[in-house]
């Protein structure tokens, strides 16, 4: 028995990410008596897999291979090494990717899928997980039925937990040649601090009036070594790229800190960026709802008060 | 080429939800909606037909859903879809809704299927993923560009830090988010119009399970009142964020 965690890596190096998830199945195997093995596809080192040990994961199981995301490749590798493990509980992110892969995993493993978890489940007889629903208004507990269960978990929601130990790594041979996906080309973001890594993010909305005004929030985003971000219309306007639209329909986030200038707090805004751990409102209009969901806020012009807070971060960082 | 949409059906976004004895979802009053990533998967699919080009030559949809779904499905024939299915079972989980769509779609040679990468009520992002493992096709998810010449399929699909240019062989399921059209559609009046004459097929229900059951809803505690701070001392709120939310 054990608890599988599948850990993407980037470019053969492992994200904050990947800790929290194996952080996340050490806690869940305890739960369940059980250890935690951790699957890695794609060509990493030896000492980056090593990092995984310190989290909780016993064992290391690398694929390697070409990397490309094919879902049918990536699902048939991760069904036979939770076979191979005995797995009861396999652990994902609920990412691009994890969103990918659990659901293909679930047909093939006949396992339920609690998905878009950000705490350990409530209970493991029934197990039972709990989850956000109707975009954050409200929260269910939702029984997962099967022998086999898939978590996918929200990044940025559960504690990196340092354990300090050492893990055994396997190689585990698997047929990776049979993608169906053809990767033609990709482009990276490069220098840019990606939404869904950033512990702070800066955010603008439509009371910014131009693409040309962003430069104050991009500067106090760069003060704090934070994200950037938009409300919908804003990079429906095409003043902002569509990856930084935060909402019900855009990313949905959950950073430390997070920053609203000009934007009203429309409902399916704030459903992409409620689960923040501090939200500051800055809005010239006392009355805008985004205050109501706010722990902090300023009344005033943004084109103002965001520069005065950069000098304010800045003079408070020199002491 | 025929396009089929998997469309949902849910509570406008600005529902203010409740829940009956913290079990069920309270339906009254509630307004239904096309699931607005669905809308965006249906918009693209109608841009691809109207392109002469593209050699598209139909377009549906098919929901999962009791007879109250059905105003929904007009709505997407409204938007152009050329006919819709409906499989008479309710939607009582992931699984179970992508085991009646794949049961529904499975020998009507479709060579694109969509599907939105989240439904706004349960928010699972998982019946794209599960109805092409179902149906044994490939799937390529966070789709937000499909582009086709001839019998070529040229996708843009998201991932952690970038974009990635993919392109895959007919039938698949492509998992579809913002950017795969620009705006969703609305209906126009022709559209309503000719709405009522086009088919609207019943299918009933397969025999399947659902691996999943909600139990208990509960909303969230109020969150106490926005400390406010005067414009001309943010040093004042670095100080809260520094010392009291301890998140600077
Ligand atoms: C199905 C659906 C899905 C949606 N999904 C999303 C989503 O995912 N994300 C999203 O963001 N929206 C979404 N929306 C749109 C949402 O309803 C709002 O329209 C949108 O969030 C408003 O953006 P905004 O706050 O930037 O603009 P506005 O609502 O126009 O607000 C601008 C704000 O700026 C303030 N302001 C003006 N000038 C200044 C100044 N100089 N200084 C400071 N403040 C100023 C104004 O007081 C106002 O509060 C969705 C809508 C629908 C129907």
């Amino acid at each position: 028995m054990s608890v599988l965690v599948y850990t993407e890596n980037w470019d053969g190096v492992f994200k904050k990410l990947s800790f929290e998830l194996v952080s996340y199945a050490t806690k869940v195997a305890e739960m369940i008596g059980t250890s935690v093995t951790a699957v890695s596809i794609g060509d990493v080192a030896d000492d980056e897999l090593n990092r995984l040990g310190t989290f909780g994961a016993l064992k290391v199981i690398k694929v390697e291979g070409n990397t490309n995301l094919d879902n049918q490749v990536y699902t048939s590798i991760l069904a036979e090494v939770a076979k191979a493990e005995d797995a009861k509980v396999v652990v994902i992110s609920h990412n691009n990717t994890g969103k990918a892969i659990a659901p293909r995993l679930s047909v093939k493993l006949n396992a339920a899928v609690g998905a878009g978890l950000i705490k350990l489940p409530v209970s493991t007889n029934p197990f039972t997980v709990s989850k956000k629903v109707f975009s954050g208004k409200a929260k269910a507990n939702v029984v997962l039925k099967t022998d086999v269960k898939i978590l996918t978990l929200s990044q940025n929601s559960f504690e990196v937990i340092e354990k300090g130990g050492a893990a055994t790594i396997e190689t585990f041979a698997a047929d990776v040649s049979d993608a169906k996906t053809v990767v033609k080309d990709v482009q990276k973001q490069t220098g840019k601090i990606l939404l869904n890594d950033a512990e702070m993010v800066v955010s603008g909305g439509r009371g910014l009036k131009s693409a040309d005004n962003w430069g104050v929030i991009e500067d106090l985003a760069e003060v704090l070594g934070a994200g950037t971000a938009c409300s919908r219309p804003v990079s429906d306007e095409g003043w902002r790229p569509h990856e930084e639209h935060t909402g019900q329909t855009g990313k949905i986030i959950a950073p430390n800190l997070y920053i609203a200038a000009g934007i009203s707090g429309a409902i399916q805004h704030m459903a992409g960026i409620s689960s923040s751990k501090c939200i500051v409102a800055i809005n010239n209009d006392a009355d805008a709802p985004v205050f109501e969901s706010s722990d902090y806020g300023i009344v005033g012009d943004a084109m103002k008060v965001l520069p005065a807070l950069a000098e304010a971060i800045k003079e408070a960082k020199n002491k | 080429m025929k396009i089929v949409v998997c469309l949902g059906n849910v509570p406008d976004t600005t529902t203010k939800v409740k829940f009956s004895d913290g079990a069920a979802f309270d339906k009254t009053g509630v307004q239904w909606i096309i699931n607005p990533w669905d809308e965006l998967a249906l918009t693209r699919a109608m841009e691809l037909k109207e392109d002469a080009g593209n050699l598209v030559s139909s377009v549906s949809v098919v929901t999962v859903g009791g007879k109250d779904v059905e105003p929904t499905m007009r709505k997407a024939l409204a938007i152009g879809a050329d006919d819709a299915m409906r499989v008479d079972a309710e939607a009582t989980d992931a699984y179970a809704v992508a085991a009646q769509l794949a049961e529904a779609i499975k020998d009507k040679g479709f060579d694109i299927i969509l599907s939105g990468i989240e439904s706004s009520d349960y928010n699972g992002s998982m019946v794209g993923g599960m109805l092409a493992e179902m149906l044994d096709i490939p799937s390529v998810s966070a789709v937000s560009g499909l582009n086709l010449s001839g019998s070529d399929v040229d996708i843009t699909r998201d991932i952690d830090g970038g974009k990635e240019q993919v392109s895959v062989s007919t039938p698949f399921v492509a998992i579809v988010q913002k950017g795969i059209a620009k705006e969703a559609r609305i209906a126009a009046m022709r559209g309503i119009m000719m709405a009522r004459k086009k088919p609207l097929a019943v299918v009933p229900a397969a025999e399947v399970e659902s691996l999943t059951e909600f139990v208990e809803f509960e909303l969230p505690a109020p969150k106490p009142p926005c400390k406010m701070v005067d414009a001309d001392n943010v040093a004042e709120l670095v100080d809260l964020l520094q010392n009291e939310a301890k998140v600077l």
